[in-house]
């Protein structure tokens, strides 16, 4: 409970009315453990950046790397500063570097080590006093679950995983959360008994997508959809996240892993829930979060397994115009590793809306090509009024939402041909972000962190939406685990045969993405 | 792109942009608005131009420029179509009224505008009294000025109250967002204490900060001057102060509260196009904007 003075307190300046008014976060300090991975450069540093730059870190903002390498300040800020000039989405303002700069701290250790977490403890207890971070403190884990431990019980020794007297302290962490239920449930048991429920931000960067947000806009800001959005007229659903890349220097993360609990556990599931659940009462976190629980609650894979299920592994081949090496011969894994590169299943959802519509997940490395879509296929029209011949080349409906990339929504039905004879073909009806609204929807990374920051969460998964996502899947990679070996595919193509046969046997194909 | 045509009549520009966008590929679908802007003849044009194509990468749009040339009474239109890289993401349409047409800009206004996409209107310079009541400014959802180009910058933002309608904002307003914001979220950090009085100094011809001390008097029980001088805000509460202050041209603020280390802010002064761009961000009519104007009478000048 906060205290009474700060529940009662209304700042006299704020007005729900004033909506052009950006949403700063409050002082606070972000603290970054596995600094020197790929993700933190890619994505996290140039993110804080592009935040700075848009005037939505507060004055005084600190950022504190923790890793094992012996750097001081200096080297972590020239480290900083070359992945922000990389890969920052914004341009680089040498003003706003140097604020940056400013309060950028370097604490040398490992996890293990008493002392530094102590040095971290000062330094982050210097930087509440001479830059004004107020002890509010965000700890991004981004280091492999296994250290989660070590880390959650050191920052709870050294006094920093409190929230009290109006500070905050805030864990983030990514995924994988966990690799099945058993260990899922274990890892937010960890997690947990350090940072309570409110205080853990889990990352699916998929939601920080505007692509997927505007799933909801879409769904439940419009009349024209929702009579469809339903067994009566929906045929199936396909949610596919392709990427063409492969795994050369990834065996340690993946091998093991597999595609299924690397990208279908967190990131194909919240799309589907996001596709198939109800309407929440409001855009209240628990409320978004009541809905998509309720309905992860009602996915089951459909049986038999062997039937509906499909898993790859890619092979040798020509790709983007090169040639790519398969699996076994990338570096780290081994030449019979069983670990699949490709991975599909069905879902069905035991409710009223959605009873007797498959859900087609998919996904993959070294796919056609990088592609993250969800197409709503709809059914047949019950009749039509025309010779065979004029609609050989009619399809069915489609509302292909297109996540990444050219960004943007699709409508596919039926059209004539002109010309004197009726013949109708399919045709396309395009929205596109890159139209409508241009440049500049922020990356994922900068609307996530900023709500780590300001202690939002209606875009994290909660632990009870980590654990049903476990509970949907593990039947699969049991299955998987008992019998058989991925199927092989080419790299460069849409997967193995195995997956075609799959939608096949009920009469269906997947969409070339 | 440049294409001009002179002595035109819409139905011509209204072919030649087809006929452009069929060779061309340009497509329009995508558009979300029709930007028009009113210029009065050559003083202003080209910056007008400029903020708006800059506005229009983000908002991509139909940017209609109508500016008048007083030249006898022979009524005559010249139009130049600006497309692809002249235009930014939009395409621009500029139109040169001559003679007795120029007092008839939305006759040659209407057969352009984009079908069932809001209409927003700028006056870079000059505006109308009542900007609702203006043949063109009828037309729009949004209506927008900017009193910071006026001779007397003062006295322009304080009349924007008479002649206020709902759907009006000036750009002065978006200038101050971030310092809105910085206080805003400077006053959520303990104490919690009310605003006791405030101050708010800087040149006499930004209209900006009228606004800001209006906004300032419409939100807090408790006098508000504003005074010609040094760039700086002030809010005092019953124990703290908290101090917004940037050298008048710098590009980093600090901000400074009592028994809190100063920290230094990037908040640099917006140019004309990122103000244009956030207006064109919402089109709903914007409140807080109205209070801010009525509460210009309540502040004290000094």
């Amino acid at each position: 409970m906060s205290e009474p003075a700060a529940a009662e307190w209304v700042n006299p300046l704020r007005d729900e009315r004033d909506r052009r008014l950006p949403r700063i976060a409050g002082p606070c300090a972000l603290v970054i453990f596995g600094v020197t991975g790929d993700l933190a450069r890619r994505k996290l540093m140039p993110a804080v950046y592009d935040l700075a730059n848009r005037g939505l870190l507060p004055p005084g903002f600190a950022l504190i790397g923790f890793a094992r390498r012996d750097w001081v300040d200096e080297d972590f800020g020239r480290i900083v500063h070359d992945a922000v000039k990389a890969n920052s989405r914004t341009p680089f303002r040498e003003e706003v570097w140097q604020r940056l700069a400013e309060g950028i701290r370097f604490v040398q250790g490992s996890f293990d080590d008493d002392d530094a977490f102590a040095q971290l403890a000062t330094t982050l207890a210097e930087l509440d006093k001479i830059r004004g971070t107020g002890g509010n403190h965000a700890f991004y884990l981004s280091i492999p679950p296994a250290s989660f431990p070590v880390v959650c019980s050191q920052l709870s020794r050294s006094g920093l995983a409190g929230s009290e007297n109006g500070r905050w302290s805030r864990v983030v962490i990514e995924k994988p959360f966990g690799h099945d239920l058993t260990s899922a449930r274990a890892l937010n048991a960890v997690v947990g008994e350090v940072f309570p429920e409110d205080s853990v931000f889990r990352i699916d960067h998929y939601l920080g997508k505007e692509t997927v947000q505007n799933i909801l806009a879409m769904r439940f800001a419009n009349q024209l959809f929702d009579p469809l959005w339903n067994a009566h007229y929906v045929d199936h659903v396909q949610i596919t996240m392709a990427e063409d890349i492969g795994l050369g220097g990834r065996a340690g993360y993946y091998d093991g892993i597999g595609a299924a609990r690397d990208v279908i556990q967190n990131h194909l599931l919240q799309l589907l829930a996001f596709i198939a659940m109800e309407e929440p009462i409001s855009f209240d976190p628990a409320e978004l979060r009541a809905e998509k629980i309720k309905v992860l609650s009602a996915t089951r894979l459909a049986e038999p397994l062997d039937e509906t299920t499909a898993r790859g592994q890619y092979v040798a081949g020509w790709q983007n115009g090169g040639e790519v090496v398969g699996l076994h011969e990338e570096q780290g894994f081994a030449p019979d590793s069983t670990t699949e590169t490709f991975a599909a299943i069905t879902c069905e959802i035991n409710t009223r809306r959605w009873a007797g519509v498959p859900f087609y997940l998919r996904t993959g490395k070294r796919l056609g090509r990088r592609v993250t879509e969800i197409a709503i296929v709809f059914k047949r029209a019950p009749h039509l009024p025309f010779d065979d011949t004029m609609t050989t080349e009619l399809g069915q409906n489609a509302l292909v939402i297109r996540v990444q990339p050219d960004e943007g929504v699709t409508l596919r039905f039926g059209s004539k041909v002109p010309g004197s004879s009726m013949e109708v073909r399919d045709v396309n009806m395009d929205f596109s972000y890159g139209q409508a609204f241009t440049e500049s929807s922020p990356e994922a990374y900068e609307r996530l962190i900023l709500d780590v920051l300001l202690g939002e969460p209606s875009l994290f998964p909660v632990d009870e939406e980590v654990e049903l996502s476990w509970k949907i899947l593990d039947p699969v990679l049991e299955h998987w685990a008992a019998h058989g070996v991925p199927e092989p595919y080419e790299a460069g193509t849409w997967g193995p045969p195995s997956a075609d046969e799959m939608l096949r046997r009920s009469g269906r194909e997947w969409r070339r993405p | 792109m440049r294409v001009q045509l002179r002595n035109a009549t819409a139905i011509d520009i209204g072919k030649k942009l087809v006929e452009l966008r069929r060779n061309g590929g340009v497509v329009t679908q995508g558009r979300v608005l029709t930007l028009v802007v009113c210029t009065d003849g050559g003083r202003g044009l080209e910056p007008a131009i400029a903020a708006a194509t800059a506005a229009a990468r983000e908002h991509p749009c139909r940017v209609i420029v109508v500016g008048r040339v007083n030249d006898g009474d022979v009524p005559r239109m010249d139009a130049e179509i600006r497309l692809g890289g002249d235009a930014g993401a939009s395409e621009v349409l500029i139109l040169a009224l001559h003679g007795p047409l120029a007092d008839h800009q939305e006759s040659v206004i209407v057969p352009f505008l984009l079908p069932d996409t809001p209409i927003v209107v700028w006056w870079p310079t000059s505006p109308p009294e009542v900007p609702a009541k203006d043949p063109v400014g009828r037309l729009a959802v949004r209506r927008l000025t900017d009193a910071t180009n006026d001779a007397d910058p003062m006295a322009a933002i304080a009349s924007r109250r008479a002649g206020y309608t709902p759907g009006d904002t000036d750009l002065a307003w978006g200038r101050i967002t971030y310092w809105r914001a910085l206080l805003v979220s400077a006053l959520d950090q303990a104490p919690h204490e009310p605003i006791e009085s405030a101050r708010v100094s800087g040149l006499a011809n930004e209209p900006a900060l009228d606004l800001l001390a209006g906004w300032l008097a419409s939100r807090i029980d408790g006098p508000v001057q504003r005074a010609i001088g040094k760039l700086r805000v002030e809010l005092r509460t019953r124990s703290q102060t908290i101090e917004l202050v940037r050298p008048q041209d710098g590009r980093v603020a600090t901000l400074k509260r009592t028994g809190k280390p100063d920290s230094l802010i990037t908040l640099a002064r917006r140019d004309s196009w990122e103000c244009l761009a956030e207006e064109l961000r919402r089109l709903d009519p914007d409140e807080v904007y109205h209070s801010a104007l009525n509460g210009i009478s309540k502040v004290e000048y000094v």
